[in-house]
C-alpha cells in the first residue's frame, strides 16, 4: 500500500476496508479526473479516432513531436504515435516512399524533392542557430567576420578575438544537417569550413562536445542553449527567441512537417493540433518560436 | 515425439541435413546478394565518370568533390594502430593464462576478458567521451577527439576477440604437447616459447586477421571519438574519419544526391576489405590442411 501514502491515513484505511467494487469505482473516478485535466480544446479533434501515426526525420523537432504525441495518446489510447529520428534527409525519403505519415525537415524541401514525391510542407516553428562556446570562455561577443575567419581557419587562437591564449578547437556538423545548412548560409555566408574541424552527428552531441572542451567553438539550435554552453552575442545581439522573433537576430530557419499529398484523417488532425493553440504552447515550451496559422 | 522406427531413420536424417543445407544456401545467397546490391548501386558512381572524383583527397560535397581516400586511409590507420596495441596485449594475456602466470590470477583474468565481450560498444564510447578525451586534451594539445583516443578504445574493444581466438588455439595445441613437455621437464615458459607458440603460428595469424577485420568494421567508436574530420591525419592527436563513420554521418543526406550515391562505393570498399580479410583466413586455414 505504499502508493497510497498521498491519500492520508484515514482514507487509505477506509479504502482497505471497502469492497472490491468500491475500489474499482475509486480508480474509475481517478481516471475520469485525470482525463478531464489532460483534455484541452485541441485534443477534442482526436475523440473517436483510432489508428497509428508514424513520424520521423529532423532531430530539432523531436521534443515538440514527443510532447504532442504523449498528450494525444493519453487523451485517446486508441491512437498510437511513433516519433523517430534520422535527420532531415531521412524524413524526406521515408515520407516520400510512404513509409511514414509525417517526415520532418529543418530545411525547406528542394524543388526536386517536391516534384519527385508530391510532398506538402507545413512550417510550424522558427528556430535560430547560434555559435556556442564553453561557459568559462571569456569571449562574450563575436562579429560575423570573426566567426567566418574562425571557421575558415584564419583565426586559430582565442587571443585574437579577446580571449585567453589558447588554441581554438572547431566543431561542425555533417553536410546532412539542417543546422549546418542555415549556419553556413546565413552566418558563414557560404564560406569555407576548415577540413580539420571535428564533425559531430547531432545537436545533442555538439552540446556535449562544446560543454566539455574549454577551447571549443561550435554551433547549435537556439532551443539547445542552456547553462552548459555559452552563446556569444553576434555584433551585440544575443541569440534569443525574442531577438529571432523581432528579426534582430538573423540566423534563423523554419522547422517543417511534410506529408505526401494533402494530409488526411489522423495526419491532418495531428498537424492541426501542432498548429493550434495547444501545439503553439508546446512548441514555445520546447524553446522554438511557434508559427500559428 | 515418439522415436522413429529404424526403417524411417534415413528419412529422418535427411530432413535435418536438408534444413542445414538450406540454411547454408540462404546465408551464402544473402552475402552474395549484398555484394550484388552494393555493386549495382555503386555502378552509376563508378561508371559515370565520377570515379576520379571518388578517388581524390577532398570530401567537399557542396563543391562537387566526393573524395573518399582520406576515409580509406583513416580506416586503415585506425584499425592498424588499434591492432598494434591490442595484439601484443592479447598475446601476453594468453601466455599468462596458459601457464606463464600464477594459476590463481589466470582464471579471474580470463573471466574478466570474456566479460568484456558483453560490454556494448556504445558504453565504451560514452565513457571515453567523458573520461579519456579530456585526459588526452589536457595531456597533449588539440581537442582530444583524435586518432589516439579512438585507437586506444578500439584496442580495448577488439582485445577479447583476439584473446578468445588465440586461447582456443593454445588450448588445442597444449592438449597435444602438455604431457610431452612435462616429460622432458620443460618449465611452462619454455613450453610456451618452444612448443606452443611455434605450433600456433596459423592460429595467431587468423587472430590477427579477424581482429583487424573487427577493428575495421566498427562504427560507433570512431564516430564518437575520432573527431571525424575528413582528411588524412598528420599525427596521433589529429582528428580522422573512417569509412564506417563516414557512412553513418552522410547517410542522412538527400537520398538523390551524388554524396549519398558515393556511400555505396564506400560500402563496396568495406565489403571487399572484409572479403579480403576472410579470404586471408581461408588461405591460412587451407595451408594447414594441405
Amino acid at each position: 500500500m505504499n502508493g497510497m501514502n498521498w491519500m492520508g491515513r484515514e482514507s487509505a484505511a477506509a479504502l482497505r476496508t471497502v469492497s472490491r467494487m468500491g475500489r474499482l469505482a475509486a480508480s474509475a473516478a481517478c481516471i475520469a479526473l485525470y482525463c478531464s485535466a489532460a483534455t484541452g480544446a485541441g485534443l477534442d479533434a482526436f475523440a473517436g479516432k483510432k489508428g497509428t501515426l508514424d513520424i520521423a526525420g529532423g532531430t530539432a523537432h523531436i521534443p515538440v513531436m514527443k510532447e504532442a504525441a504523449k498528450r494525444i495518446m493519453q487523451a485517446n489510447p486508441e491512437i498510437r504515435i511513433t516519433v523517430g529520428a534520422g535527420g532531415s534527409g531521412v524524413g524526406v525519403q521515408k515520407v516520400g516512399e510512404g513509409l511514414i505519415h509525417i517526415g520532418n525537415t529543418g530545411r525547406p524541401l528542394s524543388d526536386e524533392e517536391i516534384a519527385k514525391y508530391g510532398l506538402k510542407s507545413f512550417a510550424f516553428a522558427i528556430d535560430g542557430v547560434a555559435a556556442a562556446v564553453h561557459p568559462k570562455n571569456p569571449v562574450s561577443n563575436l562579429t560575423p567576420a570573426q566567426v567566418q575567419d574562425i571557421f575558415a581557419g584564419k583565426i586559430t587562437n582565442w587571443k585574437t578575438v579577446g580571449g585567453a591564449d589558447a588554441a581554438i578547437h572547431l566543431y561542425t556538423r555533417d553536410e546532412a544537417s539542417g543546422t549546418r545548412e542555415v549556419f553556413w548560409e546565413k552566418l558563414l555566408k557560404k564560406g569555407s569550413i576548415v577540413e580539420a574541424a571535428n564533425v559531430v552527428a547531432s545537436n545533442g552531441a555538439m552540446k556535449s562536445a562544446v560543454s566539455g572542451d574549454p577551447g571549443a567553438i561550435g554551433y547549435v539550435s537556439i532551443g539547445h542553449i542552456d547553462e552548459t554552453i555559452k552563446a556569444p552575442t553576434l555584433d551585440g545581439v544575443a541569440p534569443t527567441q525574442d531577438n529571432a522573433r523581432s528579426g534582430k537576430y538573423p540566423i534563423v530557419r523554419n522547422l517543417y512537417m511534410n506529408t505526401k499529398g494533402a494530409p488526411q484523417g489522423l495526419t491532418a488532425a495531428f498537424i492541426d493540433y501542432i498548429m493550434g493553440p495547444e501545439g503553439v504552447k508546446i512548441t514555445a515550451d520546447a524553446g522554438y518560436l511557434p508559427l500559428s496559422r | 515425439m515418439r522415436p522413429k522406427e529404424p526403417c524411417d531413420r534415413r528419412g529422418a536424417d535427411r530432413l535435418p541435413s536438408a534444413l542445414l543445407c538450406g540454411a547454408a544456401c540462404v546465408s551464402a545467397a544473402l552475402v552474395f546478394s549484398i555484394f550484388a546490391f552494393l555493386a549495382a548501386f555503386s555502378w552509376p558512381v563508378l561508371s559515370g565518370g565520377q570515379l576520379g572524383s571518388l578517388l581524390s583527397w577532398h570530401w567537399r560535397p557542396l563543391a562537387g568533390e566526393f573524395g573518399i581516400l582520406p576515409m580509406v586511409v583513416g580506416s586503415l590507420c585506425l584499425a592498424g594502430s588499434a591492432m598494434a596495441v591490442a595484439y601484443p596485449l592479447a598475446l601476453g594475456v594468453c601466455c599468462f593464462v596458459h601457464g606463464c602466470g600464477p594459476a590463481w590470477a589466470a582464471r579471474p583474468l580470463f573471466v574478466s576478458i570474456r566479460f568484456m565481450t558483453s560490454v556494448p560498444t556504445v558504453v565504451y564510447g560514452l565513457v571515453s567521451v567523458f573520461l579519456l578525451v579530456p585526459v588526452i586534451r589536457g595531456a597533449f594539445s588539440g581537442s582530444g577527439f583524435s586518432w589516439l583516443a579512438a585507437a586506444l578504445v578500439l584496442a580495448v574493444l577488439v582485445l577479447p576477440t583476439v584473446v578468445l581466438i588465440i586461447d582456443t588455439q593454445f588450448q588445442a595445441v597444449r592438449a597435444e604437447v602438455r604431457v610431452a613437455a612435462a616429460a622432458v621437464g620443460l618449465a611452462p615458459s619454455q613450453e610456451m616459447r618452444h612448443l606452443v607458440l611455434p605450433l600456433s603460428r596459423r592460429g595467431l595469424a587468423i587472430a590477427a586477421v579477424l581482429g583487424f577485420g573487427r577493428a575495421l568494421g566498427d562504427t560507433l567508436i570512431p564516430l564518437m571519438l575520432a573527431g571525424n574530420a575528413p582528411r588524412v591525419p598528420g599525427s596521433l592527436l589529429d582528428s580522422l574519419r573512417t569509412l564506417t563513420a563516414h557512412i553513418a554521418l552522410v547517410v542522412a543526406t538527400d537520398s538523390h544526391s551524388a554524396a549519398y550515391n558515393s556511400l555505396f562505393a564506400c560500402g563496396l570498399i568495406l565489403f571487399l576489405a572484409t572479403l579480403c580479410v576472410n579470404l586471408g583466413v581461408l588461405s591460412v586455414r587451407g595451408r594447414r590442411l594441405g
